[in-house]
């Protein structure tokens, strides 16, 4: 394998430095606007909340939400690693049904899955049904059963719908190193289990760090399945410290105090993706792959321990679903249910687009000019990822609100027109919310693509004549096209499954798939939103066929 | 395809509409709602029958206040519907909402279900009360206080003590025995929990059903919509294992709360907002409303849904709600303080 040095002199490091690092400085300071925002609101706090807050919620509440975030964190450090490793290195039955099925539960929203899990695994849920079959049990006091809504339950239901992350990064790591290292420990002797714990783990580090950072993340900012199974995380705090006590200062607090949990994760993130800022010049690896064949048993045990995350992760959430939407079948063409799917996908879209342009625009900065700085500063961007939705809505309302009755207020004066709720009564404040929120998607996909481009190519361009500008629209985005792809589906993705900034922020009237499960699922009749879910689920299903093409290998 | 064409149009035609900014003609009453769409969907439509008045809705789970507050003269909310009296009282307190004196409005909701200013009237009235295993439980009077009796250790089944509903009714356990007595009390009924406090009102039924546990708290109307629900029917088994207890009747009677509404203070569409508040107050609209959620109707004269009826009769605690909503606070505070969200010591 060959790797060259690390990214410093570039070929666009002396171009474009002149506009493309103040617009990144500008659109990082736009999207830090709602934290800045929450971070007013915290300091305008009373002494007197801060310490019931200091006192008796961050102490159990932070032990909790730390205890899931690690639960978390190994859980999907284990699934998403040991099918990588099995997928990428072995052949086996339903091998290549299972490379991409395994990426499915990403389509499958927390706040859904935790519901399914309940009916499910509840005692009224077939798998309870069982047990009192089989033991000849009548009530729920003769038998002891796991009780899903308790934090292990927790651990559990993220766990098997966040892995993929871990999947998809380790994964694309392992294809890119080939397996030329791997094949030399063979033949130096190496069993394969030894193979997996000295070479193969090292090897992998930064691939499992960065998908669980993603897992971890998602973990932090979860209200809907920590609220339906019990579990009193920081964030679940967030919400009855703000609803309950009036003290969105307090609630701002605990947000803060989220965010430097959040900082350190990207901070050890970071650390990861720094160690890994080398290039392949040539693909040729990749080519040399011969996958190991498992045979009898050993075959058996790689297919099934590939096929159970599966299985639990995105066959049980949509058969259950499958069970009540059937009965609504008919409304699949109602009005209301088109105009849903409509709003969401062009949601999506809008999103979508605009987050890939800003993260295009921070990425292609950052290969300008990679300095300390300048990363940190990139890395701000996405610490929207971490913050619950709900506050991302607020911290984004409250100032563009501001602006608009500004703006409203001059124009009314100056020429006597209205502009009214121009930004946060028009959906733009919604789209806004959307970026803030998944530009840690866009531009980590979008960096880690841009990465694997060696720079000898932006000096090749350059020497051959093209033009500073050229060498980005010519050379660089046309080779950044799977990169673009799959930072925009996964930005997609996340806009249509996206619940509680989509509430709050959304122009009068209008409804998205989202906002209509929720309709019924606050009234804890999930049952009726039941055919919206499974929508929200084929959506989000989409780009993993997309992805799984592109990345056909 | 035939099919694709029409539904294309109508998909587009809905974008077009939903992302346009609402037209506030005179003709349309726009409403901020905690209450989920379709529960007022049949009231509005009837209103809509009778007036020609159109009217919008926005379906808000949190956030309503700082987003009145953020929106301020450019507001388009007329309406606002919430439930839990905390919610109401909070958005009047920050003065989202302007007086009314209407003779109407006054004459339909009794004077102890609204604000004495005329910032909040109440619609409709649910009580918390005691779900009991019609196989366990044989007494058919209970008190609030008597959850925290050991006698019910490992028993007890709510939902987590910082939801709304849970908040006002230790609010008025302040209101009525102070904040020692409720902390002691709420301490007790802590150790009595058969389980962390999880899920909604419906899940303590489940568990009572399930035979986790013994007595639940809840809302009157759940049960209601338990033993109705034609689309989950395994919800009527749920509903049909327990029996319904109002507690304290025989003394400050049955903790109850409110679904209420307000004239938001900038309501674009003043005179269209208060044709609807006077429906919505009218003892028909009310027995609708209570038709479709089972909750208590509170004009005098109009009858709770038959289910509901079936109850009993229930005597509410006459204390303030507006004492209620001042010591929310403290109540949630409390259930911090003692930690009744981590369940029982085990």
């Amino acid at each position: 394998m060959t790797l060259i040095n690390p990214v410093k002199q570039t070929g666009i490091a002396k171009f474009g430095t002149g506009y493309l690092m103040p617009g990144a400085v500008l659109f990082v300071l736009l999207l830090c606007l709602p934290v800045i925002t929450l971070l007013v609101l915290a300091l305008g706090g009373t002494l007197d909340s801060f310490r019931h807050i200091a006192t008796t919620v961050l102490p159990s509440a932070g032990l909790t939400t730390i205890v899931l975030m690690i639960g978390v964190g190994l859980m999907t450090a284990l699934i998403g690693t040991l099918s990588a490793w099995l997928i990428t290195f072995f052949d086996f039955p339903f091998k290549h049904l299972l490379k991409w099925a395994l990426m499915l539960p990403l389509a499958v929203p927390t706040y859904i899955s935790a519901y399914t899990f309940v009916e499910f695994f509840s005692y009224t849920g077939s798998m309870q049904e069982l047990v009192r079959t089989l033991g000849g049990y009548t009530s729920a006091r003769d038998y002891w059963f796991p009780d899903i809504r308790s934090l292990a339950g927790t651990i559990f239901v993220l766990g098997i719908v966040l892995y993929p992350y871990v999947y998809l990064s380790v994964r694309a790591l392992f294809m890119l190193q080939g397996s030329s290292i791997p094949d030399s420990a063979r033949i130096l002797g190496a069993g394969h289990i030894r193979l997996f714990i000295r070479i193969t783990l090292p090897l992998a580090r930064p691939a499992i760090i960065l998908g669980v950072s993603l897992a971890m993340m998602e973990t932090i900012n979860d209200i809907g399945a920590v609220e339906y199974l019990g579990t009193r995380t920081l964030t679940f705090s967030v919400f009855s410290v703000w609803l309950n006590q009036s003290d969105l200062a307090g609630a701002a607090q605990i947000a803060i105090f989220l965010l430097l949990l959040v900082a350190i994760l990207v901070f050890i993130e970071n650390l990861s993706r720094g160690a890994r800022r080398y290039h392949k010049t040539r693909t040729s690896s990749e080519q040399g792959f011969n996958p190991r064949r498992l045979k009898g048993a050993t075959a058996l045990v790689a297919t099934v321990s590939c096929f159970l995350p599966v299985l639990i992760g995105f066959g049980i959430p949509v058969l259950i679903l499958s069970e009540f939407a059937i009965k609504d079948i008919d409304q699949l063409l109602s009005p209301s249910l088109l105009e849903a799917i409509a709003t969401t996908v062009l949601l999506g879209l809008v999103a979508a687009s605009l987050a890939v342009l800003g993260g295009l625009l921070l990425s292609l900065a950052l290969r300008a000019k990679p300095g300390r700085m300048n990363i940190l500063m990139v890395r701000l961007a996405s610490l929207g990822y971490a913050v619950p939705g709900t506050l991302i809505a607020i911290g984004v309302f409250i100032p563009l609100a501001a602006f608009d009755n500004a703006l409203d207020g001059i124009l009314r004066q100056t020429v006597g027109i209205s502009t009214g709720l121009l930004l946060t009564g028009s959906g733009a404040a919604l789209i806004f919310a959307y970026i803030v929120r998944f530009m840690a998607m866009a531009e980590g996909s979008l960096e880690n693509g841009l990465s694997k481009i060696s720079p000898n190519l932006d000096m090749a361009a350059r020497s051959l004549g093209r033009s500073r500008f050229k060498v980005v629209t010519q050379v660089l985005l046309p080779m950044m096209r799977p990169a673009i792809a799959s930072a925009a589906l996964l930005v997609f993705v996340d806009v249509v499954k996206e619940l509680s900034a989509t509430i709050l922020l959304r122009p009068f009237g209008m409804n998205t798939l989202a906002t209509n499960v929720y309709d019924f699922a606050s009234q804890g009749r999930v049952e009726d939103g039941a055919l919206a879910c499974l929508i929200i689920i084929c959506i989000g299903i989409l780009p993993v066929v997309l992805l799984s093409r592109n990345k056909s290998g | 395809m035939p099919i694709s064409s029409p539904v294309l149009k109508s998909a587009l035609f809905a974008v077009a509409t939903s992302i346009s900014t609402p037209a506030l003609s005179a003709e349309t009453v726009n409403i901020y709602s905690y209450r989920q769409a379709d529960l007022i969907a049949p009231l509005l439509e009837a209103f809509t029958k009778e007036t020609g008045i159109k009217t919008k809705v926005q379906f808000l789970k949190k956030g309503m206040v700082e987003k009145l507050k953020a929106e301020g003269k450019n507001s388009p909310a007329d309406v606002i519907l919430t439930v839990d009296i905390g919610r109401l009282s909070e958005i009047t307190n920050s003065g989202l909402t302007q007086q009314i004196s209407n003779d109407n409005i006054d004459g339909n909701i009794p004077e102890s279900f609204r604000d004495p200013s005329g910032n909040w009237f109440g619609l409709t009235m649910r009580g918390r009360v005691v779900y009991a295993s019609k196989d366990r439980v044989s007494q058919n009077t209970i008190t609030y206080e008597e959850l925290a009796d050991p006698k019910w250790k490992g028993k007890i089944c709510t939902r987590s003590g910082q939801h709304a509903y849970n908040i006002a009714l230790i609010a008025s356990m302040i209101a009525n025995k102070g904040e020692e007595f409720t902390e002691t009390w709420l301490t007790g009924v802590k150790n009595n929990l058969a389980r962390k406090p999880n899920g909604n009102d419906r899940a303590q039924a489940k568990g009572i059903f399930s035979g986790e546990c013994d007595l639940g708290l809840g809302n009157t109307y759940y049960v209601g919509l338990m033993q109705n629900n034609e689309k989950d029917p395994e919800q009527k088994e749920w509903a049909n294992s327990m029996k319904v207890l109002f507690p304290n009747t025989e003394e400050r009677g049955t903790h109850v709360n409110l679904s209420g509404m307000a004239l938001a203070k900038h309501a674009p569409n003043k005179d269209a907002a208060l044709k609807l508040m006077e429906f919505l107050s009218s003892g028909k609209a009310q027995e609708l409303y209570a038709e479709v959620v089972h909750e208590y109707p509170l004009k005098e004269g109009t009858k709770p849904s038959a289910t509901v009826a079936g109850f009993g009769k229930i005597k509410p605690d006459t204390l303030s709600l507006d004492a209620i909503a001042k010591l929310r606070k403290k109540a949630s505070q409390l259930v911090d303080k003692v930690g009744y969200d981590e369940g029982p010591a085990s």
